[in-house]
């Protein structure tokens, strides 16, 4: 890991932890309060603050568990460098790709 | 106390084998001894290295029943289990043959790391007088005395792991320069060991400072390095 992977893997962990916190207590609400799946659309539908929170959410995810999974790579398996790269890349765009789908689904009137 | 130790020794390269020999107790026995009684007595090919025997010239490292340690300041006593004693080359390193451990690669990643001093003055400079208290020079003292042994190298995962690690010992010698304000390479030192499989890319299992043999902490000197060089990194100073 050089320099720069170290600051945005710092820096998305750093961004995270707050937003674990509140995603955790959100399904604890959700779940305690036994919100059905219409009454969370209902809150969620249009929230630009919701769309906001777990769009950052998911950018920092991707770009965290890319690099985490990028140096798994390297100390646990033979490949080359480049196809590691290669694929840290790829699995941080899938990532992001199906989290922003997700919610989008829960956000989009 | 036995009368006997029973010793196996690793014999060979990379592919070898444990060879056992009994060899006589005595009080105030280092394992370097043992190998040494060894070599004089029982295998005159057994191959090792030494030089200074009081835990000065860093030479005599070996894995002792699966750890490493500087052979000539551990005592029999203190670590052989049941009166027997497993004696390997230092691990991630090759076998040169039998206990002699391959360094090339170590003090490859010596130079790698700029662990060099690079001056800033000439002979008709006149001496730089540097204050011991000075929070740089202390971090600089604390992390000096290293022997250049290997035990951390060999005792680290991250080495284990990644062959382009650069290690403790390294990245530890290189904290040392970063804090001399006599150093003029310290543009360059930054760059080194924040490159890939740098100092970043320590794990902080701090086996470094566990299994020095001379009580450093590399651990805290890469930690260090990562503080220094993410400072220059946001400033704009370090271009990856």
């Amino acid at each position: 890991m050089n320099v720069a992977l170290y600051a945005w893997q710092r820096a998305t962990a750093a961004l995270m932890a707050p937003l674990v916190l509140v995603h955790l207590v959100v399904i604890f609400y959700a779940m305690g309060a036994g919100l059905s799946a219409a009454q969370m659309l209902a809150r969620t539908r249009g929230s630009i603050a919701w769309g906001l929170f777990y769009g950052v959410f998911v950018a920092a995810v991707s770009v965290h568990a890319a690099i985490g999974v990028r140096t798994i790579l390297i100390e646990w398996t033979p490949l080359p460098r480049r196809a590691i790269d290669g694929f840290a890349i790829l699995f941080g765009l899938v990532l992001a790709v199906l989290g922003l789908r997700a919610v989008a689904a829960v956000v989009l009137p | 106390m036995a009368d006997t130790l029973q010793v196996s020794l690793w014999r060979g390269g990379s592919d070898g084998r444990y060879v056992d020999y009994a060899v006589p107790a005595r009080e105030s026995q280092t394992v370097l001894d043992v190998v040494t009684y060894v070599q004089r007595h029982l295998d005159a090919t057994l191959s090792y290295r030494f030089a200074c025997r009081v835990g000065m010239c860093g030479s005599c490292a070996m894995q002792v029943n699966g750890r490493a340690r500087w052979t000539c300041r551990t005592h029999v006593s203190k670590v052989a289990e049941g009166g027997k004693l497993t004696v390997a080359p230092l691990e991630n390193m090759p076998v040169i043959k039998d206990l002699a451990a391959d360094m090339r690669e170590f003090f490859g990643k010596w130079q790698r790391a700029k662990g060099r001093f690079a001056p800033s003055k000439t002979r008709n400079d006149p001496v730089e007088p540097i204050d011991p208290a000075t929070p740089q020079r202390r971090a600089a003292d604390a992390a000096i005395e290293c022997i250049n042994c290997g035990v951390c190298y060999a005792s680290c995962d991250t080495v284990k792991w990644d062959k382009d690690y650069l290690g403790p010992a390294q990245l530890n010698r290189a904290w040392t320069l970063v804090n001399d304000v006599r150093d003029a390479g310290n543009r360059e030192r930054l760059v080194a060991v924040s490159e890939g499989s740098g100092c970043h890319s320590c794990h902080s299992h701090q086996s470094c400072q566990e299994f020095c043999p001379v009580g450093l902490n590399p651990t805290r000197s890469i930690a260090g390095l990562k503080r220094k060089s993410l400072a220059a990194y946001l400033k704009g100073e370090l271009k990856p």
